[in-house]
């Protein structure tokens, strides 16, 4: 098994257990590997179309960061809640969301999810327990705190997963949403993607207290930092966060150190760290290469992995194709929705 | 001298109140600073704290009486050496003895006057064609009218629960939701930490989940911390999801000026949230009404802003006793009709409306006074018909005048009645100021009957 390297000013450092998570079996292995290369062509292939113009607006790609939610992801249950901030494509499709849905919303067509009208930072689904897609930035702390409220309400033992990034974590309302989280013993857990920086603005820049799993010890809620490269250490930390509040317990905050390899949105300058910095994370602790380097490893044939990426490509292209032929909303579509 | 113990006062507008029970009795010790009695009115309980010692020398008013004037003397304090006999020296006010209200966690906030005593029940001439012939009233106040609204869909509904501050063991920083946790349980009466904008979005984001949410803002003027959440996410999730996802939510609590409680806690937010497509903005004035569209909000799939006032919350009102006493949201009411000129208010505004109709009744002038009750949707065809029959409109509220809901009016009539028109319609606000303290100033500040009465002179060119 490859362990992954761990780089000089790296983006996640395991300070948890110490030894490396717990091994996945092939099939879990696989399924991640699956999920993570879903989200990453879908990101290339929309990256591509916001060249060509075909997606409008802000754009925020998720590249580098797919073993946060696709870990979070294996370790919830059906009825479980997610909710995010803008960079919420990977959070979409590792919910099950339909990529073609997903694409025409970018593009703006009527087969998108919210029939083009929200974009893409507005997208939901109830079926996929899926609550946005939120562009305020913090403000869907709060929201997913409600969605917690909701299941305590309900005593329906289900679990609010609610994202974040660093920048979102020096918001009042997170602060706000901490105390009620844990003074009424709400079943959510707190994800923080720490990708080092809140658009330009790195981490050290930005917080007075770097280490974003003791952000809730004055509510006296426990956290824990995760190598958010690693989808195993994602997964046991979600199960362990998920049990907590699963047993009534209250909030579990997970600090993900992990990386977006591309700008904040797409017109990002990126003078705000090296090249080579970007490089290295790449290089020393790539989420999908480090389960296709334990796959080859096992010896998964090449072959099988290949297969998987074609099965992936047809997923993203028919995305595109449909994204760009499906018509734009109907005119009338202006005035629905406004009430029902 | 025996010294004589004057009945308090809440608020400096407070006049009267009850005796509500002697915790001394004649002959007792009392040191500084012990509480004596307990005195209420229909919103809050205060205990009545000695600031001299002696012994209790007579108990002038016995607990239990209602309506004790301000500065009634209750009890006089024997000083050390004084007997019974000296009673009868107790003359003329000594000093007044310090109020305490009893502790509230949110006390910066829950000071705000009482309504004035006692005020005449609403005098509406029109039958509300909302409410059948022959149906019995009961009289209530606006606050017990709000109270019985939240309550009754609570039992029908238990996705339906109440959050805010103070609204459970409190009972309602002004006693709007007194008797919820009673009867439906701190499970469903929730009181929440003082953190207005994390517990709006605690509030939407159980509505996205189907819940249905009464989110109390102890005022409005408190909400401006929560309006990102009011606003972002719960009036457009539902435009932003194609349709998938609303909110069924009601935001309630006093809005507008209050009594001497200066800027900061004297706004009005009508023409702030009117401007909100995705949002409903109900703001009634009488205790009907705010008792069916409190119901009808509730049960509304849409986020409803419920603007109440503080000022109303004791008037008492004519409500149907009927089962299921619902009124439509966005329907106006004329409330009392007229053929020479339409006034045009809600809420408070109502207050000067209808006293200025009656003034100008007296100078042979009929005013038609108009009660939108709904803000968005606005009910446009009943001020436009209106107009087309009087040719003439005033529009009275405590908000300001710039981008005012006033202004929305006006703007609807001339694009709708401009023919119609004989005179420019003509707009009575809340100055441009922020609400000073000062009472006669607060008073120059908000509208009057005086320039409702001026205003429809002007536009009937009398």
């Amino acid at each position: 098994m490859a362990a992954p390297k761990k780089a000089a000013a790296s983006a996640a450092q395991d300070k948890t257990d110490g030894g490396s998570p717990p091994e996945f079996t092939k099939e879990q292995e696989l399924k991640a590997l699956r999920d993570m290369l879903l989200i990453r062509r879908f990101e290339e292939k929309a990256g591509q179309l916001y060249g060509m113009g075909a997606i409008g607006g802000f754009c925020h790609l998720y590249i580098g960061q797919e073993a946060v939610v696709v870990g979070m992801q294996m370790a919830l249950k059906e009825g479980d809640q997610v909710i995010t901030g803008y960079r919420d494509h990977g959070h979409m499709l590792a919910t099950g969301m339909d990529a073609n849905g997903v694409m025409a919303e970018l593009t703006g067509r009527r087969g998108g999810y919210s029939k083009g009208k929200g974009g893409s930072m507005h997208m939901f689904s109830k079926e996929k327990h899926f609550y946005g897609g939120h562009g305020i930035v913090g403000a869907q702390v709060s929201l997913g705190t409600g969605l917690a409220f909701a299941n305590h309400y309900r005593g329906n033992g289900n679990v609010s997963v609610t994202y974040f990034g660093d920048g979102a974590a020096n918001q009042g309302q997170v602060y706000e949403s901490f105390n009620m989280a844990e003074l009424w013993k709400l079943p959510v857990i707190f994800v923080i993607e720490n990708n080092r920086y809140a658009m330009g603005t790195s981490v050290s820049r930005a917080s007075a207290q770097q280490d974003f799993s003791k952000r809730g010890a004055s509510f006296n809620i426990p956290g824990k930092q995760v190598d958010g490269m690693d989808v195993r250490a994602v997964k046991a930390a979600g199960e362990e966060a998920a049990a907590w509040c699963r047993a009534g317990k209250g909030p579990y905050i997970l600090e993900m150190q992990t990386y977006r390899y591309r700008g904040h949105s797409m017109s990002d300058p990126a003078k705000y760290r090296t090249r080579e910095e970007v490089e290295k994370v790449r290089h020393d602790q790539d989420p999908i290469e480090q389960v296709r380097n334990r796959l080859l490893a096992a010896k998964v044939s090449e072959a099988d992995l290949k297969a998987i990426d074609a099965e992936v490509r047809d997923i993203v292209n028919a995305s595109a194709d449909f994204a760009q032929h499906d018509p734009e909303p109907d005119a009338a579509e202006l005035w629905t929705d406004v009430y029902r | 001298m025996p010294i004589q113990v004057l009945m308090p006062a809440l608020s400096p507008t407070m006049e009267k109140g009850n005796l509500a029970k002697w915790l001394k009795k004649e002959g007792e010790t009392i040191k500084s600073g012990d509480v004596i009695a307990e005195i209420e009115t229909d919103k809050a309980t205060m205990e009545v704290e000695a600031t001299d010692e002696g012994t209790l020398g007579k108990i002038l008013i016995p607990e239990g009486t209602a309506d004790v004037a301000v500065n009634t003397p209750i009890a006089t304090i024997l000083a050390d050496g004084e007997s019974a006999a000296d009673l009868a020296k107790a003359s003329a006010p000594a000093k007044q003895e310090k109020a305490a209200e009893s502790a509230p966690p949110a006390a910066a906030k829950a000071e705000a006057p009482a309504p004035k005593a006692a005020p005449a029940p609403q005098a509406i001439a029109e039958p509300d064609p909302e409410v059948p012939a022959g149906t019995e009233m009961v009289t209530q106040t606006i606050r017990e009218a709000l109270r019985d609204a939240m309550a009754e869909e609570m039992r029908r509904d238990p996705d339906v629960f109440v959050m805010g501050e103070e609204v459970a063991e409190y009972q309602g920083a002004y006693k709007v939701t007194q008797g919820l946790l009673q009867e439906f349980g701190a499970k469903r009466v929730i009181d929440t930490p003082i953190t207005e904008h994390g517990f709006a979005g605690v509030g939407v984001g159980a509505a996205m989940t189907g819940l249905k949410p009464i989110v109390e803002f102890m005022t409005f003027n408190f909400a401006m911390q929560a309006i990102d959440q009011i606003i972002n996410s719960a009036a457009k999730t539902l435009y932003m999801s194609g349709g998938q996802m609303g909110c069924s939510i009601v935001f309630r609590g006093p809005n507008g000026a209050a009594a001497r409680v200066a800027a900061q806690h004297s706004q009005d937010y009508s023409a702030w949230y009117s401007h909100v497509p995705g949002l409903k903005v109900v703001a009634p004035y009488s205790a009907a009404d705010a008792k069916g569209l409190l119901k009808a909000a509730i049960r509304d799939p849409n986020p409803v802003i419920f603007l109440e006032n503080e000022v109303l919350y004791g008037h008492t009102g004519e409500v149907p006793k009927l089962d299921d006493f619902i009124i439509p949201i966005g329907k106006a009411r004329i409330v009392r009709a007229g053929s020479h000129v339409t006034i045009i208010s809600w809420s408070n505004g109502m207050t000067y409306a209808l006293k200025a109709a009656d003034e100008l009744a007296k100078e042979g002038i009929e005013a038609e006074v108009i009660d939108l009750r709904t803000l968005r949707p606005m009910d446009t065809e009943t001020i436009i018909n209106s107009v087309k029959k009087t040719g003439r409109a005033v529009t009275v509220e405590e908000g300001w005048a710039q981008s005012g809901v006033g202004a929305e009016i006006a703007a609807r009539i001339m694009e709708n009645a401009f023919d119609y028109l004989d005179a420019p319609v003509t707009r009575v606000s809340g100055k441009d100021v922020p609400m000073p303290y000062a009472s006669n100033l607060e008073k120059l500040a908000l509208p009057s009957a005086a320039e409702v009465v001026e205003a429809a002179k002007a536009v009937c060119y009398r």
